[in-house]
């Protein structure tokens, strides 16, 4: 089980929380978009083999959203950030296999 | 080599002995180098990739093909999965092709000449609250219009069928009904690869283990070859059936599919006494079981929760599955568990497969098989070889087309299968 940093309540365990998939992807105006571009935006979703930065909410805890990066191949934790700030910089110098995108 | 056993007396002992061991058995398919042109090469050495091998060998007459597979032969999600099959899916699309998926089941053995306890021994999905009953019946009419067989069992009836499942009406999820596929059951898995390995070896097929593929040669949008860890290798069309892996590939050849890889978790018992003579799944206490010819009960669930490459969940999962089999077979309280392990499913939008072309003229892809796709891998490589062959896709998996998430006709089996399938 992943213990999760919420920025709010501190360590906690992963059941305590909900997925939401990766992070930063920002609403398209629907007006000026093609079916091809809002297909994207509603069913692509990055999935590398290596570090995403991802969506969580604190379900049984703050109730509130946050991200993180986390390595999908060690499940390592890095940078906790919260949503609307900078993204940090993804952690160490690994080489991605692809965006997964 | 000469054959000791010509030479030795017996009742030699000590190393000469070892030495008059007879020879191991001939290998099932022969292990070759890659040649440096196929006229199609298929990424995946699992369950799926060899059926589609196998079927453009067979049904279409391409056998100077090769299958690349990056570590052994069927040694991801084909030997990890649960290994149910049925075909009693809500929407006419999925029942399509998961029935004519079972049909080929039902003469596969005879058809490989292979060995894999295929058993048909029925699939029993329960309801257990009155909203629950409502949509397994929706799903059972569904698949009376199908012409699929379903029944709609009593708890009664569920527990003729099955003795030692719980049907209490004191329980937190009671057994209000079940629907019941006779013509579903269980399936060896490795058996299921090796089978097919070793058919489409003997048509001609090159399968070789150990070859990674890190890129493709694509000119003028047309794909000429695949760049692997054994060299590059040309290739006249190319089909992608790497499962957890379908994002990275489909990355490499430069576009982008819908797909999500999460670990789905199995577990197995120690050999018990049989049991169980049914396959009980059940989405609402989320759990579903069935015992294996030897003996272990076998076990799995939903996935975990999050995008993961590694092989391997968290132990509340297992947890969770355990709690739920208990409640319906408070019997098997007394089973230990003796092993758990992961796999990495590539899951959709709408839990349906994507297969079909995509956006590089010859490069061809199915994936999104998710938590079900076992059941699925005879229809699968079968409808993946038409469309290779055709370079066009077969009416049964034209529905599964990549660019119905532009065209918004999803094949919402989320709902339908309720749980992991």
């Amino acid at each position: 089980m992943l213990n999760i940093p919420c920025p709010h309540c501190g360590l906690r365990n992963e059941t305590e929380f909900h997925y939401g998939a990766e992070a930063g992807v920002a609403y398209p105006d629907p007006n000026t978009l093609t079916d091809s571009e809002w297909a994207k935006y509603l069913h692509i979703r990055a999935n590398p083999k290596g570090w995403l930065a991802e969506r969580w909410v604190h379900f049984a805890g703050c109730g509130r959203w946050f991200n993180l990066w986390r390595n999908t191949i060690t499940h390592e934790i890095g940078p906790v950030y919260l949503p609307f700030t900078t993204q940090p910089k993804m952690p160490g110098n690994t080489v991605q296999e692809g965006p997964g995108k | 080599m000469t054959n000791t056993n010509d030479i030795l007396p017996p009742g030699t002992i000590g190393r000469r002995r070892a030495a008059a061991l007879p020879e191991q058995p001939p290998q099932l398919w022969k292990n070759v180098k890659p040649k440096k042109a196929y006229n199609a090469v298929i990424v995946g050495g699992g369950g799926h990739g060899l059926s589609t091998a196998y079927y453009l060998a067979k049904n279409h007459g391409l056998t100077n093909i090769a299958v690349l597979e990056k570590g052994w032969l069927a040694g991801g999600n084909t030997a990890r999965n649960t290994t149910i099959i049925r075909s009693n899916y809500l929407w006419d699309e999925s029942a399509a092709i998961y029935e004519h998926s079972l049909k080929l089941w039902e003469t596969l053995e005879e058809d490989l000449g292979y060995e894999m306890f295929f058993s048909q021994r029925g699939v029993l999905t329960l309801a257990h609250s009155v909203s629950d009953v409502r949509s397994k019946k929706r799903n059972f009419y569904a698949n009376a219009l199908n012409a699929i067989d379903s029944e709609w069992l009593t708890p009664e009836e569920v527990k003729k069928l099955v003795p030692i499942i719980n049907i209490s009406p004191d329980v937190r999820y009671p057994v209000h009904g079940a629907t019941y596929q006779p013509r579903g059951g269980i399936a060896k898995h490795d058996w299921v690869a090796w089978g097919y390995a070793k058919a489409a070896s003997d048509l001609g097929v090159d399968i070789i283990q150990g070859c990674e593929v890190t890129g493709f040669d694509i000119h003028n949008n047309k794909v000429q070859g695949v760049h692997t860890s054994l060299g590059t290798i040309a290739a006249g069309k190319v089909g992608l059936v790497g499962a957890g892996h379908s994002s990275l590939l489909a990355n490499f050849a430069g576009f982008s599919i819908p797909i999500q890889s999460r670990p789905l978790q199995a577990l197995v018992s120690p050999l018990l006494e049989q049991v169980l003579n049914t396959v009980v799944m059940s989405g609402a206490v989320h759990v579903y079981v069935s015992q294996a010819h030897k003996g272990e009960l076998v076990m799995g669930a939903g996935t975990d929760a999050f995008n993961s490459y590694a092989q391997r969940g968290g132990f509340h999962v297992i947890e969770h599955q355990l709690a739920a089999a208990l409640e319906l077979f408070p019997i098997f309280s007394r089973a230990q568990v003796l092993r758990t392990w992961g796999g990495i499913v590539d899951i959709a939008p709408d839990a349906s497969p994507i297969i079909g072309t995509t956006p590089v003229e010859n490069l061809f892809i199915n994936c999104g098989w998710g938590t079900g796709g076992f059941k699925a891998t005879p229809g699968s490589g079968w409808v993946m070889a038409y469309t290779i062959a055709h370079g066009a896709p077969h009416e049964l998996n034209r529905p599964f087309a990549l660019d119905r998430f532009v065209t918004g006709h999803l094949i919402d089996e989320h709902g339908a299968a309720g749980v992991a399938h």
